[in-house]
């Protein structure tokens, strides 16, 4: 380092001008070529640099490899009866996922159904509608929204979310839509209704600013040719930009449902964490995530902990394809490929 | 009439084009108001139930067992502290690297495979990656740490920081790095001194938002760091962190327990928030200062 640095001129932009009019120190020159010593330097640098890089793709192999190994046990044992069974049974030694599956997604469905139109909306309204002055407020507060650790939207969850369902919200839908069957039974506030809307409160942020991403990246001209056809507001956002845009929307909401299957803390301090599938959404659940925060850690034998870690697999695996479809979308769109006729 | 645009039906009459404009535009404000209610629900929960708990002993002492009066988190403060310690050692000079990396030296198909794998990175859930930290450090080493948890946070943050790096890399202007060129200044020279230099700011800020992220997770320190009732400075023993005292006091059933919870989440969100509020300054101090 210090011998490359004396071959090197000095950097900061203040002095540089001064040694190039030679005016002051001769003995300063600035190599042309550079030495040798810089040259290696300079591959040192890159291959470090390279090995950063490379260690992104360690760490999602280690992930892989880990998660296999480790379920290697459980994976043998019930083989594709794991994603079947619905008997989780410790004690017995008997381990079904299907009731975690379930709940992961009919939570996480919930929860865009929810979040859907309400991310979409907000991004319209930032993007199109919203005067200047205030679309900063609004964005920085839907970061705020972001922020939000989830133990902190559990801990808000059970104490003021799952009350107010309990009180006001459950029985109103069991008055109005009832026959449904959807809900039925005791309001206890705690159940998948709760850990629905609370995953809905998380991701809306995810899909409101992807889809202000994706929004932005709709070409102006489109904008301007439909207002120009005497369109108003409306119907320029709806022909002009959403169409334009929809392939990148559907990305945002996927990746909001990436970010939902996996969330953790604040969907297992208000599902409820009883393994069962019911089709009340009062009944309390239980998803993937949180059987894995709620048991790893007090399992006790082999196979056992295998079946948390095939939990986790699964878990992956699916956030993995959720995920890689959500940014293939993004890219679509924003990446800058030509904007589809407006309305064939 | 011989011709009609084919654009807009005729069930396109001016009142009803103009009602539905006016709607679209009350939807989407109301959409706005309930997405911003929940946060002020929150926000103010939080300020309201947390702030009559906070006193100097929640700062200052260790949590008290069940149905003493008092105690506080001092210990879950240092240790949460001590965890983002190590994870940012471990993820800022990762990501920074492949950062610099993606954005110097990154083309062909080995880039877009890391700029895949940073995506893919970044959408793993938390708890899987805690699984990892668990499976790695914990199962060797045969017992708890804060420093698995700080590997697990570091994973964490890697991705968040590589991108943001890469970004803001690629904003310093191609002249700057030629005019560095032309001055024969050698290339690590120009990177470091020029280059993430001028786009500090920007990485900053990318740092500080994926500390902000890692700092109130929770459940990857479940079964890494797993938490303590007592003072522990050292990274090789199980340690307290703030998300989990506050998980551990919430799903209790003790109605003081539930009070510290609240000032401890309160605590954890003016730390984040606070974080964020100062990135943005420095952001908006101008991204690139030096470079122009």
């Amino acid at each position: 380092m210090a011998n490359s640095a004396e071959a090197g001129p000095v950097v900061r932009n203040r002095r540089i001008p001064v040694e190039v009019s030679g005016q002051s120190s001769p003995a300063r020159t600035i190599p042309l070529i550079p030495a040798r010593s810089s040259k290696l330097a300079d591959t040192g640098f890159q291959a470090a640099m390279l090995v950063c890089g490379m260690s992104l793709l360690v760490i999602v192999g280690l992930i892989v490899l880990e998660l296999v190994q480790r379920s290697q046990l459980s994976l043998h044992e019930f083989g594709w009866r794991f994603l079947t069974g619905q008997n989780w049974d410790p004690v017995s030694g008997d381990f079904g996922a299907l009731p975690f599956l379930y709940g992961t997604l009919v939570s996480s469905l919930l929860a865009l159904l929810i979040a859907v139109p309400l991310g979409v909306g907000v991004a319209v309204f930032t993007t199109e509608m919203c005067p200047r002055p205030v679309r900063g407020l609004l964005s920085f507060m839907t970061e705020l929204l972001a922020a939000i650790p989830s133990v902190v939207y559990g801990l808000w969850g059970i104490f003021v979310l799952a009350p107010v369902l309990r009180a006001y919200v459950q029985p109103w839908l069991a008055k109005y839509f009832g026959w449904t069957t959807l809900f039925e039974g005791p309001p206890y506030g705690i159940g998948m209704l709760a850990a629905g809307v609370i995953l809905a409160i998380m991701i809306v942020p995810i899909i409101s600013s992807i889809s202000r991403e994706v929004l932005v990246a709709v070409p102006q001209t489109q904008r301007e040719a439909a207002l120009a056809l005497g369109a108003t507001r409306w119907e320029m956002v709806r022909l002009g930009v959403l169409r334009n845009a929809r392939a990148g929307i559907v990305g945002a909401v996927i990746l909001g449902l990436g970010r939902a299957l996996g969330e953790t803390m604040a969907v297992t301090m208000v599902i409820g964490n009883t393994p069962q599938i019911a089709k009340s959404l009062f009944a309390p659940g239980y998803t993937m995530a949180s059987v894995i925060a709620n048991e790893f850690s007090e399992a006790t034998g082999d196979l056992y902990l295998s079946a948390l870690i095939e939990i986790a697999l699964v878990l992956f695996l699916v956030t993995i394809v959720v995920n890689a479809l959500a940014r293939l979308l993004v890219w679509s769109v924003t990446r800058g490929v030509p904007a589809r006729a407006l309305a064939q | 009439m011989p011709s009609s645009t084919p654009l807009l039906p005729r069930r396109f009459t001016a009142w009803r084009r103009v009602l539905s404009d006016r709607l679209a535009t009350a939807v989407a404000v109301a959409t706005v108001a309930l997405v911003l209610l929940p946060l002020g629900f929150i926000l103010g929960y939080l300020v309201v139930r947390g702030i009559g708990s906070l006193n100097l002993a929640f700062f200052t002492h260790t949590p008290v067992p069940v149905g003493e009066k008092g105690g506080g988190v001092a210990n879950a403060i240092v240790g949460s502290g001590l965890i983002l310690l190590i994870a940012s050692a471990i993820g800022v000079p990762l990501g920074i690297g492949a950062g610099i990396y993606l954005a110097e030296y990154g083309r062909g198909r080995l880039a877009s495979l890391l700029r895949f794998t940073a995506d893919v990175l970044n959408g793993v859930p938390s708890i899987v990656v805690g699984i990892v930290a668990y499976a790695l450090v914990v199962l060797t080493q045969k017992h708890f740490s804060a420093f698995s948890g700080g590997i697990a946070l570091g994973i964490m943050m890697v991705p968040t920081i590589t991108r943001a790096t890469e970004e803001v890399l690629l904003m310093v202007p191609l002249a700057v790095r030629e005019a560095a060129m032309g001055l024969g200044i050698a290339r690590w020279r120009s990177t470091l001194s020029i280059s993430l230099r001028s786009a500090s700011a920007g990485v900053v800020t990318g740092v500080m938002l994926a500390f902000a992220r890692v700092a109130g997770e929770t459940a990857p320190l479940l079964f890494t760091a797993f938490g303590n009732q007592f003072w522990n400075l050292n990274p090789n023993q199980p340690t307290a962190a703030l998300p989990l005292q506050i998980f551990i006091y919430a799903i209790s059933p003790f109605d003081e327990w539930h009070r510290l919870a609240w000032a401890g989440a309160l605590v954890l969100i003016v730390m984040i928030v606070g974080t964020i509020a100062v990135v943005r300054l420095v952001a908006r101090r101008g991204l690139l200062q030096g470079a122009s």
